[in-house]
């Protein structure tokens, strides 16, 4: 009887241990769950989950508090930078960072967003731009494309009525305070690499010291796009980033 | 042992109070008739330790002290009533998610953009919650630019002793006049304060969150529940000045700059053998309603006097109802009173009994 070889077991993936093990409220096909992994991964990897204070914002992600285990505030709607200011000034040795959503940060928190990039605030700011508002049912958002269907523009968002989509990432690179901005999708094994690079820059700005940090994920939204989550991903290279070209905007470690 | 006293505007007053009380965030915004507090708190928050922002909106400003609140460091903000409505959302949102904060109004006249003199027009916004939802702020109303540096101590501790927003409601009279100010002792800032909920990072803990949804079948009726038994136990705070009410027919009840020349009417018909007295709340949420029942039960009658159109009188009602009445004389905000004015007020309302 010959003896049956020992396997051995190598671990070779994991779950980061901030990010819960709990089933997900996001629809099939959404984003956000890996845009939180990746943010779970890089508050792990600078060792920063215990010196960490998040703010969540009003959204699919307001539950943020349900996935990253770290100390949580939640801002009302739009004003998780205006909360964040006073969280990071109030606890300066911390690490902050607000994760808000497209009609949260770009519509009725834009104010809130720009000057707290002018000011150079030392946190950082995911902001995940899926082209509609999630919670409340598909309305028309800020970042809605032209032409796009929403429930609030059955016929299309038409530019001379309401205007053409923001780009935000571009916005704030411009103002003075800002130590780097850029817009990254999470569509392709490519793209999910270069946004992981820049996400850690994006916290690496506070933990350095530099400057206020911004980084811009392009997301699906299938349920709110009435598509499947394979062609809410295909929309994503065909659609979004054509009108939402990806890149680094700003980053003052470039720059003389 | 206390310092030596200054002369300083009541404005000023409640900021180097603050400064006193431990407060290390000042968020702010430009708005008269208050623009001495962010303009020395500038300087002297830096210069103590802590931080100043100028933010770009009243609405920031507000949102940045929930911020700080929620990380268990003293904190204020401070506005005149366009300002504070702005602030409303945050401090709605601050009583649902129980943390503690600091919020002046200097009180001037309005609806609109009104005007930048004196008003008690925000009377019903600070006490009967101001915002969406049901909650309430503590109140406190000082009349002297003492009292404004003290009750921002007091508005400090209970802040913190509720966890709890509490709002200083002045006008443009006590934050613009100047007077001899007490300063006490400056307390030591205490890293233990809020121990149990602040965020700090949530090190080897459990993490902590700070929210106002509650989503789950029952559990905002839960939150709510909550919420109210400590509205109830806030009644335990109530301070009012009582001057002479206890051999007085008429009793007359006004807060603030209004109560203060209302007692100089009063002690001048006192003395001119008139029977009467003052009740001047100097907590607006909770209310006086007890000591001002039990005047009503020894059978006085009542004036409240305000700077507005007939708010405070409904709850001065309300506390002596099934016992008395009140009567109402209003100083339309953008008249500025004298107690001249106030005289034949107090004297015809001696007189209808």
């Amino acid at each position: 009887m010959s003896s049956i070889p020992e396997i051995k077991e190598e671990l070779v993936f994991d779950r980061p241990k901030v990010l819960a093990d709990v089933p997900s409220h996001y629809c099939p096909g959404c984003q956000h769950g890996v845009i939180h992994r990746m943010v779970a991964e890089c508050l792990e990897e600078f060792g920063l989950v215990e010196k960490t204070i998040a703010v969540s914002s009003i959204g699919c992600s307001v539950f943020l508090y349900n996935y990253i285990l770290v100390d949580t505030v939640e801002a009302p709607h739009g004003r998780a930078p205006a909360v964040a200011t006073g969280v990071k000034r109030a606890r300066t040795d911390a690490f902050v960072f607000a994760y808000q959503g497209d009609g949260d940060l770009a519509s009725i928190g834009l104010a809130e967003i720009m000057h707290a990039a002018n000011r150079g605030e030392r946190i950082s700011v995911v902001f995940v731009n899926n082209t509609v508002y999630g919670m409340t049912g598909g309305q028309m958002a800020p970042t809605t494309m032209i032409g796009q269907k929403t429930t609030t523009c059955p016929a299309g968002r038409c530019a001379e009525r309401e205007g053409g989509p923001m780009r935000m990432a571009e916005l704030i690179a411009s103002l003075d305070g800002v130590a780097y901005s850029a817009r990254v999708a999470v569509n392709s094994i490519k793209n999910m690499a270069q946004a992981k690079r820049a996400l850690r820059r994006t916290f690496e700005t506070q933990i350095k010291g530099e400057g206020f940090g911004f980084v811009e994920f392009l997301a699906t939204c299938p349920t709110n796009w009435r598509v499947s989550p394979v062609a809410a991903n295909e929309r994503v290279a065909k659609e979004m980033i054509p009108g939402f070209p990806l890149g680094v905007y700003k980053d003052a470690a470039k720059e003389d | 042992m206390s310092a030596k006293r200054v002369f300083i505007k009541g404005n000023e007053a409640i900021g180097q109070g603050a400064l006193a009380a431990g407060c290390r965030c000042y968020f702010g915004y430009p708005i008269t008739p208050q623009n001495d507090i962010p303009e020395m708190l500038s300087s002297a928050m830096p210069a103590a330790g802590g931080q100043f922002v100028q933010a770009e909106s009243e609405v920031a400003a507000a949102n940045m002290l929930l911020g700080a609140a929620a990380c268990g460091v003293r904190a204020m903000t401070t506005s005149s009533s366009p300002g504070v409505s702005l602030m409303q959302e945050a401090i709605s949102y601050m009583a649902g998610s129980e943390l503690p904060g600091v919020i002046v109004n200097m009180n001037r006249g309005g609806p609109g953009l009104g005007d930048i003199g004196p008003s008690q027009g925000d009377y019903f916004q600070s006490v009967k919650g101001g915002g969406h939802g049901d909650y309430r702020t503590l109140t406190l109303a000082p009349a002297t630019c003492q009292e404004c540096y003290d009750l921002t101590f007091t508005a400090f501790e209970l802040a913190y002793k509720y966890r709890n927003p509490v709002l200083i409601l002045g006008d443009a009279i006590v934050g613009q006049m100047k007077e001899p100010v007490t300063p006490r002792e400056p307390l030591p800032i205490d890293p233990a304060e809020g121990g149990d909920w602040k965020l700090t990072g949530r090190g080897e803990r459990a993490p902590r969150l700070l929210k106002s949804l509650f989503l789950e079948d029952g559990a905002l009726a839960g939150q709510n529940r909550l919420l109210q038994k400590k509205y109830e136990a806030m009644r335990a705070e109530v301070l009012y000045e009582d001057f002479e009410t206890a051999a007085a027919d008429l009793v007359v009840v006004a807060y603030g700059s209004i109560g203060r020349i209302a007692k100089t009417a009063v002690r001048a018909l006192r003395d001119a053998g008139l029977k009467i007295g003052l009740l001047r709340p100097i907590t607006l949420y909770p209310f006086p309603e007890e000591a001002l029942r039990a005047l009503a039960a020894a059978g006085k009658r009542f004036l409240t006097i305000e700077h507005n159109l007939g708010q405070m009188v409904d709850d001065v009602r309300l506390a002596v109802r099934g016992l008395a009445d009140s009567d109402f004389y209003g100083v339309f905000p953008g008249n500025l009173p004298t107690p001249d004015e106030f005289v034949e007020p107090i004297r015809a309302a001696a007189k209808g009994a």
